[in-house]
This record gives structure tokens, C-alpha cells and sequence, in this order.
């Protein structure tokens, strides 16, 4: 009985390290503090946790971007002041620290977030506080915030394309692997009405728990399934134990090949080359997309971090998002979110991934669709390009099969 | 019929992995009574210690077999250390432990965060355990994963190893009596806080062993231990404390019966189903499976 007892409190002890408070509750609007000569924003990432392998990435990017602005006189004649926080994976943790940037430190912008669930876990602290988010990644679309600017693809930018990439490869029957939160389930629904009209089958559908690392039963799945290929929705480093599972139970890129929309060229070089080569991803882009504007930011980074780091479509997303503010500060002449929004539409940047322009009604951007191919020295190259930037979509209303979605 | 094959072999192959988390665990919760919540982060230690030996040794498979004396001598010095520094003190006292080793395991991870940083990190497998190997050929094939046959190895190495020098070695004979009745070891003439020693540090040594084969699974971070530990505790509860042979048994069955459900239905589900089952039994059974002496931790 005491043996029992006992467990009950291990099991007590080891839920202790959870935390429970929410954002903040004011109505007032944020005023970002720009008296002296510097503007603060914040960085707001994972940098430690399931995601920390994919997230600190980011925070390094923005750094980078942000080194580069103040080298070249800064934002409206202010140097930018990063303050970063740590939302160390963990959804309240995130919205705790958001409420710490705009209301301690008075942030006049906020850039991070990877996980849907940490975006949804912020949103509302930014809409109450009237303070402005840069979210940098790809996502399930199905949102729109007046005070987020989504700088990473929305669906029709990313997974739909992937999906037609897939179609025209002759690949009918497809599983889908995620983890078990908001971004793969709202994709894979979104998949599903995507497979029904367009003649697809879609064979089997398993979660795994975030940072969950015992894989080999959805493998098995996977294999008995005979499925044409995977789309795999997983997040931060439960991918490690998919892929060393997939290829252990003997499936390979060409016999069943994984579509990841979630694993970039950092993640590549965690994982091992060895598990991934051959392997799709979709992104908008790639460390070897073609271009001055990506010549200089490789250079840069890998001069700023080392010349082993690779950089990833997140890390230029976050990169670019930073420069995107810049702009529409410039063009509104004030830090005030309010008029940073208005003077937001039609903003243009030479990014390293091509030209983005910012639309103003969703506050997405136009992207350019890429589906690449993990290639021996953990590179991702380009197999498919949609040829030009594709119009935001989020609400997916301009396709009749996802009218039941909301 | 292979996929039921495969199945079985995948349960088989999670209960290795959770005999393996659990064994060392057996000798001091189970043997000793000590309620060792350090023993997820000796885990760690034997993970992060293959890593390191990755890091300085060239060849995967080297580094591998070398990691395996090592990490049981790393985390068995840990052990011992912990042993030496706080348990001694507090025999018999099964909660106090409970919260200081509590305590020793948020600072061991804090001191993994220091010394390697918060991201995980992962080791490369050799090429041999990457692979798998064919068991029934043909259209539909069935085959294992070669690291899960080492790992299952592995487990079945570690069992006969520690029941063997728990039967038959002078040192087995004295941690039985010690764990028997301690005052009459005592005054027979052992010295039981060597023994006590000596077997906490076969214990946590046992952890690092579970460490490096968890490398093969997935990833080495911080936190690695708390996500296992729970499962550790579990199969020395429902296999009856103190008893070698309930915790194997019950390793095994906890691992078919995730993969069944699994396979039937989701992870999550199947989490939670196997969690049910686990509360009834203890409900039918609350001595666990296997039970000589009194279950009361006193």
C-alpha cells in the first residue's frame, strides 16, 4: 500500500515542474518605450526543450538581422535593443513572457513563437495589449490576428502545393504522421478534404505526444499500411526517433517517401543526413535557393555562427520579418503599432528566399511555394518551384474542398 | 501475420527498453527501499556520457561498446557518491529520500543544461544498428530492428548478470542479508553500509547502461530522465518490490500490451488504457505480482 502511496507522490513531484500562469490582463494599449535612443523589441523563442533544437535558430537570425540594421544606422534613427526570453517550450511560459516584453519592457515589437500552440497561447496577450507579433513559421493557417503579422507560409503557400507535388508524382495513397497538438491536426483535416477531392486515399492517421521518442509502433503501421508516401507533421526532435525507426524498420525515400513540412536544414544536421537523404520537404526556402539577396545572408550567418551552421526557410522567414518591420516603421514614421499596421500593405523586401510583399488585409505575405530533396551532405536542393510568389490564402477560400474548414 | 509478428517483436522491444530503466531501479527501490527519483538522471548520464565518448572516439561502433563499461562506471560512481553524501543518513526514512534525491535530480539537470546546453543532442548509431534485419523474406517481409535487438540483448544481458551475482556471489549473498534483516547482518559481521554502497552503485551503474541504449532510440537532452522514470517506478510497483523476477515479467507484458493498443488504437490512448489497466491490477493486487516479504516501506 505504501508502494502505491509512494507513487502517487513521484507522480505528484514530477507534474510540479509545469507552470500555470496566464498573460497579462490589462486593456490599456502597450506604449513602447522610445524616449532614448535605442527601441526595444523582443525575441521570444524556445531556448531549451523539445523545441530548442529548431527555435534557437531563429533567435540567431533575428540577431543577425538585427546587427545588420544597427550597423546601418538603425530604425528611424534609433539602434534596435533586443531583449530575448526564453519560452523554454512550454505554452504558459510563452504567454508569461509575452506579457513581460510589452508591459516591463515595453517592446515597440515582439519576434518568435514556432508552435501553433505557443502562437495561440500569446495571441490573446497581444490583441488585449494592442502590441504587434512577428510569428516566422509555417503554419495551419485558419488565422488571422490584427496584431500578428505571419511572415512564415500559410497553408496554400506550403502544404496544398505539397500536396499537388505529390499528385502529380502519382502518389494516391498517403499516411499521415504528426505530433499531437493544433498544427498537425488542423492540417492533416485540412489533407483529408484535400485527398477527398482530389481522388486521394489517406490510409491512416497517428499522433504522437510532443517530444515523444518511441516510434516504432507507428512505424510498423506505416509499413503494413503500403501507403505511396508519408506527410509527416511531426515537431522538434520527436523527428530524431521517427526517422531512426523509419529507417529501421527498412523503409527508404524511394520504396515510401516522407513529406516533412517541418524539418529544415538545421534539423537535417541534427538528425543525421544518413536518416533523411532522399527525403521531401516543402518550404519557400532552402539554403541553396539561388540569389544575391541569399548569397549575402548565408555569408553572413555562417560569419556570425559558424561556418557549420546551416541556415533554414524559419531562420530567413524571422530574418526577413525583421527587415518587414523596418520598412513599415519607415513608411508610417512612428513605433505605434497602430500605424505600423496601416502603413503596412504592399511592403516590398529583396528577401533571401526572392521578393516578399506584405498584404495588408491577412498580414501574411507572398511566398514563393518549394518542395526540395534532402540530399548526402544534409543540403536541401530544389526539385519544384511554383515560378512566382503565391497570394496569402489563410481561410483557404479560394478552394471549394475546404469550404467545410473552419 | 507478419504484421502481428512485427507487433509482438515491437512490445517485446519496448518492455527491453523499460527493463532496462527499471532494473537498477529494482535493486535500490526494490532491495534497498530507497526511493531514488536521481535515478532518471543517472540515466541521463549514461546517454550523455556515449555522447561524449562519440565526440572524442572516431567510429560509432567503437564508441558504442566502449560507452558501455563507462557510462556504468560513470553513473555508478554517481550513485555512490549520492549514496555516500546523503542516502546513508536516511535509511528507512523511504519519503525523506523520495524528496532529497527529488531535489539531486533537478540540480543533475541543471548541471547537463550547464555543461552540454539546453538543446538535445543526438549520437549517431553504427551503421550495423541502423539497419535491420530479415526475419521472414518474401512479399510481405518481416524483420527486426537491429537496434532493438541489441537493446533486447542488452536487457536480457543485464538480468542474467545481476540475478547471477545477486544468487551466487558473497557479495549477492550479503545485500540479500542485509535486505533480510539488517541488524543481524549487522552483528553477523557485514558491513552493511559497504554493501549498501556497493549495491547503489551496482544500481545506478545499471541506469547508465539504460542510458546508452536509449541513445539508439531517440535523443539526449536534460530532461531525458523524468520522461522515463515514471515508467520505471511503475514496473517495479506492479511487479512487486524487491522481486527480479515480477519487474522482468512485467516489463514485458507493459510493453506487449502498449504495442497492442497502440497498434489498435493511438499513442495517447494507448497510454491511458495501459494506465487503467495498471490502477485496476493494483486494485485486484496490491502487493504487485510477486511479493515475499511485506510491501510496507518500513
Amino acid at each position: 500500500m505504501a508502494g502505491t502511496a509512494a507513487l502517487a507522490a513521484v507522480v505528484a513531484l514530477s507534474a510540479c515542474g509545469a507552470k500555470t500562469n496566464s498573460g497579462g490582463t490589462s486593456d490599456k494599449a502597450a506604449q513602447a518605450d522610445t524616449s532614448g535612443d535605442t527601441v526595444k523589441v523582443g525575441l521570444l523563442n524556445s531556448l531549451s526543450g523539445t523545441m530548442a533544437i529548431s527555435e534557437v535558430t531563429v533567435r540567431d537570425s533575428l540577431k543577425l538581422a538585427i546587427d545588420e540594421i544597427n550597423a546601418s544606422g538603425g530604425v528611424l534613427g534609433k539602434k534596435i535593443k533586443p531583449i530575448s526570453e526564453d519560452g523554454a517550450s512550454d505554452w504558459p511560459t510563452f504567454a508569461e513572457k509575452a506579457s513581460k516584453l510589452i508591459k516591463e519592457d515595453r517592446v515597440a515589437a515582439t519576434f518568435g513563437c514556432w508552435t501553433s500552440a505557443s502562437r495561440k497561447a500569446v495571441k490573446p496577450v497581444f490583441e488585449k495589449n494592442k502590441s504587434l507579433l512577428f510569428y516566422p513559421v509555417q503554419y495551419e493557417g485558419l488565422e488571422e490576428s490584427p496584431y500578428i503579422f505571419y511572415t512564415g507560409a500559410t497553408t496554400n503557400q506550403q502544404i496544398v502545393p505539397a500536396l499537388d507535388y505529390l499528385k502529380s508524382q502519382g502518389k494516391k495513397k498517403i499516411y499521415l504522421v504528426g505530433s499531437d497538438y493544433v498544427f498537425p491536426r488542423t492540417a492533416n483535416k485540412e489533407i483529408k478534404a484535400y485527398a477527398k477531392a482530389n481522388g486521394m486515399t489517406v490510409l491512416g492517421e497517428d499522433y504522437a505526444p510532443l517530444g515523444s521518442t518511441e516510434f516504432s509502433t507507428i512505424a510498423n503501421k506505416v509499413k503494413a499500411s503500403k501507403a505511396d508516401a508519408v506527410f509527416n507533421t511531426l515537431n522538434g526532435d520527436s523527428n530524431v526517433a521517427f526517422f531512426k525507426e523509419y529507417k529501421s524498420a527498412g523503409l527508404t525515400a524511394t520504396r515510401m517517401p516522407v513529406v516533412s513540412v517541418s524539418i529544415a536544414e538545421e534539423e537535417v544536421k541534427s538528425i543525421g543526413s544518413q536518416y533523411l537523404a532522399g527525403q521531401l520537404t516543402a518550404w519557400n526556402y532552402y539554403q541553396t535557393t539561388p540569389g544575391a539577396a541569399n548569397t549575402r545572408f548565408v555569408k553572413a550567418y555562417k560569419a556570425k555562427y559558424g561556418q557549420d551552421k546551416p541556415t533554414s526557410d524559419p531562420m530567413e522567414a524571422a530574418y526577413t520579418s525583421v527587415y518587414l518591420w523596418k520598412a513599415m516603421v519607415e513608411k508610417a514614421k512612428s513605433f505605434d503599432p497602430e500605424k505600423v499596421k496601416a502603413a503596412s500593405d504592399g511592403i516590398t523586401f529583396e528577401a533571401p528566399e526572392g521578393k516578399v510583399t506584405v498584404d495588408g488585409a491577412s498580414q501574411h505575405i507572398y511566398k514563393t511555394a518549394r518542395i526540395g530533396k534532402v540530399g548526402t551532405d544534409g543540403l536541401i536542393q530544389e526539385v519544384w518551384n511554383s515560378g512566382k510568389p503565391i497570394k496569402p490564402d489563410p481561410f483557404l477560400k479560394g478552394y471549394s474542398w475546404a469550404s467545410g474548414l473552419s | 501475420m507478419t504484421v502481428i509478428l512485427g507487433q509482438m517483436f515491437t512490445g517485446v522491444s519496448i518492455g527491453a527498453v523499460l527493463l532496462l530503466i527499471a532494473l537498477g531501479l529494482s535493486l535500490t527501490f526494490g532491495q534497498m527501499n530507497v526511493i531514488n527519483m536521481a535515478h532518471g538522471e543517472f540515466i541521463m548520464a549514461g546517454a550523455y556520457t556515449t555522447y561524449v565518448l562519440q565526440k572524442s572516439i572516431a567510429g560509432a561502433g567503437l564508441s558504442l561498446i566502449v560507452a558501455l563499461p563507462v557510462a556504468f562506471l560513470v553513473s555508478g560512481a554517481l550513485g555512490a557518491l549520492l549514496e555516500w553524501l546523503l542516502i546513508r543518513r536516511l535509511y528507512l526514512r523511504p519519503l525523506d529520500t523520495l524528496l532529497v534525491t527529488w531535489g539531486v535530480s533537478l540540480m543533475l539537470q541543471q548541471l547537463a543544461r550547464d555543461i552540454f546546453g539546453a538543446p538535445n543532442v543526438q549520437t549517431r548509431a553504427p551503421d550495423v544498428l541502423t539497419g535491420n534485419i530479415t526475419v521472414i523474406g518474401g512479399d510481405d517481409p518481416l524483420t527486426f530492428a537491429s537496434s532493438r535487438l541489441f537493446i533486447l540483448g542488452l536487457a536480457v544481458a543485464a538480468v542474467v548478470a545481476l540475478s547471477l551475482a545477486l544468487r551466487l556471489t558473497p557479495l549477492g549473498r550479503r545485500i540479500r542479508a542485509v535486505v533480510q534483516n539488517r541488524d543481524l547482518a549487522e552483528v553477523s559481521g557485514i558491513s552493511t553500509g559497504r554493501v549498501d554502497r556497493t549495491a547503489f552503485f551496482i544500481g545506478s551503474g545499471l541506469a547508465g547502461i539504460a542510458g546508452v541504449a536509449l541513445t539508439l532510440v531517440g535523443p539526449i537532452g536534460p530532461t531525458m530522465g523524468t520522461n522515463v522514470i515514471i515508467d520505471a517506478f511503475l514496473v517495479i510497483v506492479v511487479g512487486g518490490i524487491g522481486q527480479l523476477k515480477g519487474s522482468v515479467i512485467v516489463a514485458f507484458v507493459l510493453g506487449v500490451l502498449q504495442s497492442v493498443l497502440e497498434y489498435s488504437t493511438t499513442v495517447s490512448v494507448a497510454k491511458v488504457l495501459v494506465l487503467v489497466a495498471i490502477v485496476a491490477f493494483l486494485q485486484w493486487r496490491p502487493q504487485g505480482l510477486y511479493t515475499v516479504r511485506t510491501r510496507s516501506l518500513v
